[in-house]
């Protein structure tokens, strides 16, 4: 047997032993494992999947062991998430650690930041949020604000985020502050982590238009950020920023996106809308759609294949993650649309028991900030022409 | 952004390397200026490098390098707009061939592998792709097998050595083998707006013999599917071609044309379309290999593959041309452009074998609706 074919055998018995059933099942939005100092666990399971699963390195499958990992190649990652998926496993932990913050700190982090920072997160003991954002600076992400003034020892932070995902939920944040204020647009930004318990820091949440309040305002006044809590050198920040946003990008894209709520939309419309004699659904127009959308979630999923293998060849997707971030969350928005037009009335319903009780058009609203969270489609579009294609400026 | 094996990109690079340099577009106006729309003279080239036998095993003369390989061929002759019978002959008729094996694969095998030789496809019996109806009957009569009926669309089929004619017996697929010069047979030929050829086919009472018949039944049906799934996995593969050549000239087009003072591509909404023509692109490209990849493993997606795969090259190749013409211009509209010879050949593409609602009702009925 070769390595890899022992390398699933092995994996796919500790797996069976080791994954409660209860951790099985379909999850929404809410069973997410997000980690942190106040996460309340919704079951013994999810817990003890976690425990279990840390204790592996597999929260982070990809990452060195020294630093929580489980030091796995890429074709061995392929096969824990194919083995996972075959039992449909949950994700132990998802969180803006392991997507955002800990590919920035393997690339760009000091040796003792990797090794205080990378464990937290892989046995999801801090969640991180992302400050970036700030009201007026949104696509041009480069024209923030937030100051950070040099205090000798540290940096006093004052001003403005807004949009920050879960940041009255998270412990820590990775900010973005303006440090050096006779630097140009770009040069200026260092990459700052700090603790959200920290005097001075304050978040209000935003009510959405799917109900929830995922995101907050959050507001620093004369917050104390010791120097070494800096990632890379002072000015750099932007350099960081972009590589975190790529790798951001290639997440939400990415076709398991767990924050996508897929499900199954053929037997969704089969259920709703029936099937007439010839057996076809009965809703030609619906049913023309519905085709079209799997012909392009086929692809989809054959590109996300590519570029996975892509990856483990060694390449980096750069600027392609753009390319990934577009094409997955138009599709998203297309799958969500499709199947609340084929839940029709029930899918209507905001409260109560009807279909999926108000999670479809939950999710569809949701949906609706794929195209905007880590940068518009737009944005992607613009740097594509750019950076891939060399269209002129 | 697939990562293709060191086999596979010297292939690639042979075949455009070879292509772009003695047979591409500037070779093709030559062809259509003169009225030649079967380029015979490429065929003994092509076969000498292998690719008339890319699909056939090496006991009758082929290479039997496989589909992806096949795949990176045509789609170096989608970008160069090569006219040859590598779609008609070394992909449909050689997958038919090697499906059904036994004396045909081994007399024809090799006539096909090197060049000598050509057939086609008779298929069609009506404007739109129905490979499940067929009228075209072979009937078993006091002097022997009779062939009867009507075929359309037989691509290349004006040149053909030997015709692959699906029929019905007794209600059964049956194959067989006709040659066109035959008595009965009428071939008219069709100079399509691709400025290839194809044919209608009349078949009036045509005697045939038992060695004629290639396979029966399941058999097939067996062949002809894998025949089909082949020809279309490939077909996307040279539209996939033909729609990264057009966006490639508008793209360069961006770069240069000057309006207002600036160039073209400096105006958001045309590089918002182009970065989106990319992506379709990139993805429509993974497919196209995945499908072919799946046809090499015999894995059990291939079909479902080869239909996406098809399906979503007919909306980016018209995408491609299109917007083509249109980030051109006026200049877009006009024979001395490559745009339009493009833009017919991707229509040519999308039609045959089935365009892209055929094989999205096909897999929503695979899906249960
Ligand atoms: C669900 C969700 C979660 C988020 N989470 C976070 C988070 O955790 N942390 C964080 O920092 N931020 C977060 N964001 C914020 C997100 O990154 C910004 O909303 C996004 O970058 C767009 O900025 P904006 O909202 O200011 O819109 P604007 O930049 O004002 O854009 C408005 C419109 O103008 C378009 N536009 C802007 N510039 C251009 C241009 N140059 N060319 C063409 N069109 C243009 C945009 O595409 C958009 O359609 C989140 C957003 C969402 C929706």
């Amino acid at each position: 047997m070769t390595d890899l074919a022992l390398f699933r055998q092995e994996t796919r018995q500790w797996l069976d032993a080791h994954c409660p059933e209860e951790m099985r099942l379909p999850m929404s939005e809410e069973d997410i494992c997000w980690g942190g100092r106040h996460f309340t666990f919704r079951s013994a399971a999810q817990k003890a999947w976690l425990e279990v699963m840390a204790a592996r390195g597999w929260t982070v499958p990809g990452w060195p062991k020294a630093y929580g990992g489980g030091g796995l190649s890429g074709d061995e990652q392929k096969i824990l998430n194919e083995e996972m998926a075959r039992i449909n496993a949950r994700p132990p932990l998802q969180s803006f650690g392991i997507w955002m913050l800990g590919p920035a700190l393997l690339e760009f982090g000091t040796e003792a930041q990797k090794r205080h920072y990378l464990p937290q997160i892989a046995r999801g003991e801090i969640r991180w949020c992302q400050g970036y954002s700030e009201p007026g600076a949104g696509s041009d992400l480069a024209g923030l604000q937030t100051k950070g003034v040099d205090q000798g020892d540290h940096f006093a932070v004052t001003g403005q985020k807004i949009w920050t995902s879960y940041a009255d939920k998270a412990d820590w944040i990775f900010c973005l502050v303006r440090t050096e204020p006779d630097a140009s647009k770009h040069t200026g930004i260092s990459f700052l982590l700090f603790d959200m318990e920290s005097a001075g820091v304050s978040t209000r949440p935003i009510k959405l238009i799917s109900g929830a309040s995922p995101f907050c305002e959050t507001f620093f006044d004369d917050v104390k950020v010791p120097k070494d809590q800096i990632v890379g050198e002072r000015g750099q920040g932007w350099t960081i920023a972009k590589y975190l946003l790529t790798h951001e990008r290639e997440m939400i894209g990415a076709s398991d996106n767990a924050l996508f709520a897929k499900t199954d939309l053929v037997a969704d419309a089969i259920q709703s809308v029936g099937v007439n004699e010839d057996g076809h659904l009965d809703d030609p127009m619906l049913r023309a759609e519905l085709g079209q959308f799997l012909i392009d979630e086929i692809c989809f999923d054959a590109h996300m294949q590519m570029s996975g293998a892509y990856m483990r060849a060694g390449h980096e997707l750069g600027a392609r993650s753009a390319e990934l971030k577009y094409l997955g969350t138009e599709l998203n928005k297309r799958r969500q649309s499709l199947r609340v037009s084929a839940g029709g009335a029930d899918d209507l319903v905001w409260e109560g028991t009807a279909n999926s009780a108000g999670q479809a058009a939950k999710d569809w609203l949701r949906a609706k900030g794929n195209s905007i969270e880590g940068g518009t489609s737009e944005v992607m579009l613009s740097i594509l022409s750019k950076a891939v294609l060399k269209l002129p400026g | 952004m697939e990562v293709l094996s060191e086999d596979h990109k010297l292939i690639a690079e042979a075949a455009q390397g070879f292509l772009k340099a003695g047979h591409g577009v500037e070779a093709f106006r030559a062809l259509r200026d003169a009225g030649d729309d079967k380029n015979a003279a490429l065929r003994s080239e092509i076969a000498g490098m292998g690719w008339m036998g890319i699909l056939l095993p090496e006991a009758v003369g082929g290479v039997d390098f496989g589909y992806r390989a096949a795949g990176l061929i045509a789609e170096a002759m989608g970008r160069n707009l090569t006219i040859s019978p590598f779609l008609s002959s070394a992909i449909l008729a050689a997958t038919v061939l090697r499906a059904v094996g036994g004396t045909a694969l081994q007399h024809w095998g090799p006539r096909l592998a090197e060049g000598q030789v050509t057939m086609a496809l008779a298929l069609e019996e009506s404007t739109k792709h129905r490979p499940d109806r067929i009228a075209t009957t072979l009937a078993e009569t006091a002097s022997g097998l009779r062939l009867t009926g009507r075929k359309g669309f037989v691509v290349d089929g004006g040149a053909a050595d030997r015709l692959i004619v699906v029929a019905k017996q007794g209600g059964a697929c049956v194959l067989v083998l006709v040659d066109p010069a035959a008595d009965g047979v009428v071939v008219t030929e069709q100079f399509m707006l691709d400025h290839r050829n194809a044919a209608t086919v009349a078949f009036e009472d045509v005697a045939l013999a038992q060695a004629d018949v290639l396979a029966m039944g399941a058999e097939a049906e067996a062949a002809l599917a894998q025949a089909l799934a082949a020809g279309r996995a490939v077909a996307a593969a040279e539209q996939l071609g033909v729609a990264k050549a057009a966006a490639d000239q508008s793209f360069d087009y961006l770069r240069t044309r000057k309006q207002f003072g600036v160039l073209i591509g400096q105006f958001q909404a045309l590089q918002h379309r182009a970065a989106d023509l990319y992506c379709e692109l990139a993805q429509a490209d993974s497919l196209v290999a995945a499908a072919l990849n799946a046809l090499d493993a015999g894995s059990d997606d291939s079909e479902l593959l080869t239909r996406a795969a098809k399906a979503k090259l007919a909306r980016v190749g018209r995408q491609a041309t299109e917007e083509g013409v249109q980030m051109h211009g006026g200049i877009g509209m006009t024979d001395a452009m490559d745009l339009g010879l493009f833009m017919k050949r991707d229509r040519a593409l999308s039609e045959f074998l089935g365009d892209a609602g055929h094989h999205t009702d096909w897999i929503l009925r695979h899906r249960g609706i």
